[in-house]
């Protein structure tokens, strides 16, 4: 069976749209973090697979420096759910609802 | 015309004084008077220069370009002739005794500053209406006018009856006004300008110009005299206004205010058609007639004295309808005189009784106050029209004027308002000044200082022999150019030339002072109300005017009041704004609900934007 540019595309829409279920569905904040991770890669997958088909590198160049950033904040991002757990006891979006008036 | 800046001084001067004293020095009362003190005389004294330098057979102009809105050329000016030069004398020169009278008047009074900021406002404003050159001007000057006898008459505005006598002279005059400005709009829609010598000029060069209006127009002005002159229907602000201090009556109900309605009939005579001046006549006629009989019974001595006015003024604008504006502004400069000089004794009498104003309180004031009784009687003597004061000569030339029309019945109604005149001025006069004391403020009467009587001197030489120094003559040279002036001679002797009126108006003077006499020689109270029953207790009670108002316009415009108040409160603030405000506060507690703090519910609505955006961009 040949493998082409839609499969790839099936896949990535698939990732992306499994992370961004987990995003609005899930109350953990962890979980939600790595379900933003699972959509950050569903667009590294596309931009890949757009890379390769095409023959331009452009967006594997792209994809390095999106993994790079992706690491830098994860590290920020990790940090902020440990010091907001530290305070509030909590890691659950429920309770963090001091937004609301 | 030599010295054209002077009567731009004359004019500026007291709102100059009023804006120092409101400015800086209101806090100082003898400063405040004096420069209003020196406003006022300053005025009179360049007055009588300009009058020396020119003469007052001067008919012109000083002006300088206003406003121009389209076809309306409107110019700031100020017109130069013997009327406007009279009335300058009379208002300056009358005005100025009053001033310093007031100075001794109101000397204990802590306002002393204020009163005079007002006084000299005042006088700025009756300067404008006297020098106005056009009718925008003059109606400007015109409500400057009516505004600051609201200020004078408020004066004591912790009294409730001043603050609502204020009111009701200012919204009665804003009646009269209103129809004065529908007037001055009609006459610059139908003749194209406000400048009353242009509109002289266009009415003799084309007597029908005002056409099918020329009545209606007429009559529209005439209101605004109606309001200030304080004619039948609107009389009832004048007697009021005497909650004002007495200067202030004396000043502007008597000399100068209420004289400005006659004043500026006489300014454009020209405009008033036949018809027109017949009603104004019957108005006139009708006035003087019903205040003679309503001063017949009041007991406050301003009072009689205000109705007095009334009927005087009612007096001249008669004149003005019977076509003689000669006749009219002679009484008025003859009442200036002897009315303030009423007005001011009055005053005197008031201050030496403790503020005591009712008539059947005081009593044997001749011993007490001499200087003050000389005074109040040759005031009353020509008030009465007794030769050779000057009330005799300027009243004789109304009835003259009513005989040459050939109008008998207001000659009749004259006649009799002269006996009536007669009888209720003496009528105070015995039972303030004869007597015995009938109150102990009465018994310890005394002499008011040189300050008071002063004026009063001044004022009564001038009311004595007013009737023959030339004055009639200045106004011959307004009215009629052809008539040639008297000399001194001629003036004592012209009431002979129509002997008629002259005896038949001595005759019925000397009856009502004879009547006057018999009854309130000695009387301790008023014999009248039992002779005459219901009349008196009518006269007494003003013929209800002021109650029939009452009860039909101000009833009536309670009512549209609360209606307006109705639809005002329910219909526009609570329908129509409060749906407004009712709909904006219920949208906003509804979108209050989409706004959860939840993050993923606006990720989710994020989401949802995107997929949407995405559909129109890529969908179609």
């Amino acid at each position: 069976m040949h493998v082409g540019l839609e499969h790839y595309l099936t896949v990535s829409f698939l990732l992306f749209a499994l992370g961004l279920l987990g995003v609005i569905m899930r109350r953990n904040l962890l979980v939600i973090y790595m379900s933003l991770e699972l959509m950050l890669n569903a667009a590294n997958l596309a931009l890949v697979a757009f890379s390769r088909f095409n023959d331009n590198l452009n967006g594997q160049i792209l994809v390095f420096f999106i993994i790079t950033v992706a690491a830098a904040e994860v590290s920020v991002g990790l940090a902020l759910i440990v010091a907001l757990y530290r305070k509030r006891q909590t890691a659950h979006v429920e309770d963090l609802t001091s937004m609301k008036l | 015309m030599k010295y054209e800046i002077l009567p731009w001084l004359i004019l500026f001067l007291p709102l100059l004084a009023t804006a120092v004293i409101t400015l800086f020095t209101l806090r100082c009362k003898m400063t405040s008077s004096l420069i209003s003190i020196g406003a006022v005389v300053a005025g009179f004294i360049l007055t009588i220069i300009f009058i020396s330098a020119n003469g007052f057979h001067i008919n012109a102009e000083t002006s300088t370009n206003w406003l121009t809105i389209g076809d309306l050329h409107v110019d700031f000016g100020l017109k130069l002739d013997a009327l406007s030069l009279m009335m300058l004398l009379i208002v300056t020169g009358v005005g100025g005794a009053i001033h310093i009278y007031s100075f001794g008047y109101m000397d204990e009074d802590p306002g002393k500053a204020r009163f005079f900021a007002f006084m000299s406002l005042f006088t700025f404003s009756m300067l404008g209406i006297v020098l106005a050159n056009n009718f925008l001007e003059m109606f400007i000057a015109w409500e400057l006018v009516g505004v600051s006898s609201y200020l004078l008459i408020g004066f004591w505005f912790e009294k409730h009856s001043a603050g609502d006598a204020a009111k009701k002279a200012f919204i009665t005059n804003r009646l009269g006004d209103f129809g004065f400005l529908l007037g001055i709009l009609m006459v610059w829609g139908l003749l194209g300008s406000l400048n009353f010598s242009v509109l002289q000029n266009s009415i003799v060069a084309n007597p029908a110009a005002l056409g099918a209006m020329a009545t209606t127009a007429g009559l529209l002005i005439f209101c605004g005299a109606v309001g200030k002159s304080a004619q039948f229907p609107l009389h009832v602000w004048l007697a009021d206004a005497m909650e004002g201090p007495t200067p202030v009556s004396a000043l502007i109900h008597a000399a100068t205010m209420v004289a400005a309605g006659v004043y500026m009939l006489c300014r454009v005579l020209f405009l008033l058609d036949a018809d027109a001046l017949h009603v104004i006549a019957y108005i006139g006629g009708f006035t003087a007639l019903l205040a003679a009989l309503i001063a017949v019974q009041q007991n406050d001595i301003k009072r009689i004295i205000a109705y007095s006015t009334l009927s005087q003024l009612g007096y001249m604008v008669m004149a003005v309808g019977l076509n003689g504006p000669t006749p009219a502004m002679f009484h008025l400069t003859t009442h200036a005189f002897f009315k303030a000089l009423l007005f001011l004794s009055a005053g005197s009498v008031i201050l030496a009784t403790h503020h005591e104003q009712d008539i059947w309180k005081m009593g044997n004031l001749r011993k007490k106050m001499p200087v003050t009784f000389w005074t109040f009687l040759i005031g009353a003597l020509a008030l009465s029209g007794i030769p050779p004061f000057s009330g005799f000569y300027s009243k004789d030339s109304i009835f003259a004027q009513c005989l040459e029309q050939k109008n008998y019945l207001l000659f009749g109604v004259a006649v009799f308002v002269a006996a009536l005149t007669a009888f209720y001025t003496f009528r105070l006069f015995f039972v303030v000044f004869f007597g015995k004391e009938k109150s102990d403020h009465a018994k310890h009467a005394h002499e008011s200082s040189l300050v008071i009587t002063l004026p009063l001197i001044v004022l009564a030489v001038f009311a004595a022999i007013g009737g023959f120094i030339g004055v009639v003559n200045n106004y011959y040279s307004q009215f009629a150019p052809n008539h040639e002036a008297l000399s001194f001679v001629q003036q004592l002797i012209e009431p002979l030339k129509t002997p008629v009126p002259m005896l038949i108006g001595i005759g019925v003077a000397l009856l009502g002072i004879f009547l006057a006499f018999s009854f309130y020689k000695n009387a301790t109270n008023d014999p009248l109300p039992a002779k005459l029953g219901k009349l008196a207790e009518a006269m007494k009670n003003r013929f209800y005017f002021d109650e029939i108002y009452e009860a039909t316009f101000i009833r009536a415009h309670d009512f549209i009041a609360t209606v307006a108040d109705w639809i005002d409160r329910w219909l526009v603030e609570g329908f129509c704004i409060g749906a407004i405000r009712g709909g904006t506060d219920l949208s906003g507690r509804a979108l209050r609900l989409v706004q959860t703090g939840n993050l993923q519910t606006y990720a989710f609505l994020f989401v949802l934007g995107v997929a949407v955006l995405l559909y129109f961009v890529l969908g179609k």
